[in-house]
């Protein structure tokens, strides 16, 4: 397939200069039922998550005596693409999604806290437009912190890949489909921990290094934002409005 | 103590204090016994689908998407169309669902509110037949995503917004080409379902989840404009043919309240 000119004259297709971030909107609080929860909107994409817990672990001989189990299940619903209708429930991306994303709040959750529990996120696409991953990590930490579960730092997810040799923030689908890299990250905000890391594409070490001090810096946009829709949520006169 | 056991001992507590308040002609939410909690429907809110619409009644919201593929008719109606409905208790939409293969309320919720517009014969789909072997395929999928009661009546109204907000993608040469549409969907009816629960002896419409823990039994009625469509009666106790019939009459008229909204 002949590959479209992503960046012309340093503006991408969509009009963003190589540092700018899709219009991002995020809101806690969303669901009633949930114990924490949070809507993003990422240009495009529509990303739901809600936690539960800590509580009872199921089945009780997989609790650790030690701290309570993170589940995360990420999932996207059949009707979330432009394309056709997708078969329900987990596939392998999904799971593999779900593990990256659980591996990267096992250092700040503070678990040991919670001996012998579980600590439920549940994270549903019903829309999506490219970089899924980075928005549902960016909406279950504000659940997190939105069912006032302890954690030692916020995470904030950002993609970064290379359009037409150049670097750029948060690819959208057409870049992303086309494009020669894509770097998604998850970064602690105080300590600057990477904790979710991932790669495919080619790039030099000199564009690796470039790449991630571009998703440290945009991490911080994103965390702007996440700590704005927590302290809204306290404004809030009811819990549980949704509107999508 | 177990989630179980405790899910137990709350049934029967609330249902001690709901029959105590029933006595009184009170709920628990002061609502009369035949009036809907507040309610909000929200189309297009998946512009990537078909159709789509967000449905809320009382704090449970229902999301439902409609999507179009082409596919093969099934053999014994090779000329029709198929139409297919899909539900998901997304595990975050209450804290007694859990991630897994769909239990028997999600799909008994599914047939439920497929019957109410299958029934009706509502969407036409001897229209979505496009060449032999070839056919239009309607899914309607229901994303519960928020359960604080009465699941049915929501998402029978989520699934009607979402049908009504449907824009039928053009085929040409036996090809989808979702970017443009030929038109709405045909409707011949607004299905619609109105929900009574059964505590003690008494029946209350648009039960909220506190309610639903004290029931005796679930009484689901699908109207179309001035006709039924469909019934489901769930849960362990037994009605009346009276009751059966006074239900319906209710359900006429509530049904058109919630047309309203669409």
């Amino acid at each position: 397939m002949e590959k479209p000119e992503l960046i012309k004259d340093g503006k991408r297709l969509d009009g963003r200069t190589p540092k700018d971030l899709r219009p991002v909107k995020i809101e806690a609080g969303v669901l009633k039922e949930a114990q924490g929860s949070a809507l993003v909107e990422w240009g495009g994409n529509k990303v739901l998550a809600g936690v539960y817990g800590p509580r009872e672990c199921i089945p009780k001989h997989g609790a650790d005596p030690y701290k309570a189990k993170l589940k995360i299940r990420y999932t996207m619903a059949p009707f979330c693409s432009k394309g056709e209708h997708s078969r329900s429930g987990p596939n392998r991306r999904s799971i593999e999604i779900s593990k990256v994303i659980r591996e990267a709040f096992e250092p700040v959750v503070l678990s040991s806290q919670f001996p012998r529990s579980q600590i439920e996120v549940y994270i549903e696409v019903v829309q999506a437009e490219g970089g899924t991953r980075v928005a549902s990590l960016t909406a279950a930490a504000v659940a997190l912190a939105d069912a006032g579960i302890p954690m030692s730092d916020m995470v904030s997810a950002i993609a970064v890949g290379k359009i037409n040799g150049q670097l750029v923030v948060d690819l959208g689908k057409d870049e992303d489909n086309y494009g020669e890299s894509d770097v998604p990250m998850a970064v602690t905000h105080r300590d600057k921990q990477i904790v979710l890391m991932q790669m495919d594409g080619l790039l030099t070490r000199e564009e690796l290094a470039q790449n991630i001090d571009e998703a440290i810096e945009a991490s911080e946009k994103v965390y702007e934002l996440q700590a704005d829709a927590l302290k809204k949520s306290y404004e809030k006169e009811e819990r549980g409005k949704l509107k999508l | 103590m177990g989630e179980e056991t405790k899910t137990k001992i709350l049934r029967e507590v609330r249902k001690d204090f709901l029959q105590e308040l029933l006595e009184k002609g009170k709920r628990f939410d002061e609502r009369e016994l035949n009036e809907w909690r507040p309610v909000e429907v929200q189309k297009g809110a998946i512009p990537n689908a078909e159709g789509s619409a967000l449905a809320e009644i009382g704090g449970t919201k229902v999301l439902a998407a409609v999507k179009f593929d082409i596919m093969t008719p099934f053999p014994d109606r090779p000329e029709e169309g198929v139409f297919m409905t899909g539900a998901e208790f997304v595990p975050f939409a209450s804290p007694e669902f859990e991630a897994g293969p769909p239990r028997e309320d999600a799909i008994e919720f599914a047939r439920v509110v497929d019957r109410g517009i299958r029934s009706a014969e509502v969407i036409d789909v001897s229209k979505f037949f496009i060449e032999e072997g070839k056919v239009l395929g309607l899914f309607v999928d229901l994303w519960v995503l928020d359960h604080s009661g009465n699941l049915m009546d929501t998402g029978a109204l989520a699934a009607c917004a979402a049908l009504l907000d449907t824009k039928v993608p053009k085929i040409e040469d036996g090809e989808l080409i979702r970017e443009e549409s030929s038109g709405g969907l045909d409707m011949k009816y607004k299905p619609l379902a109105t929900s009574f629960i059964k505590v003690g002896n008494k029946f209350l419409m648009d039960p909220s989840k506190d309610e639903e823990y004290a029931a005796d039994m679930n009484f689901t009625i699908g109207t179309v404009e001035g006709k039924v469509s469909s019934i489901q009666k769930s849960g362990n106790a037994g009605l009346s043919r009276d009751d059966v019939l006074s239900l319906t009459d209710i359900a006429f008229e509530k049904s058109d309240e919630l047309r309203k909204y669409l």
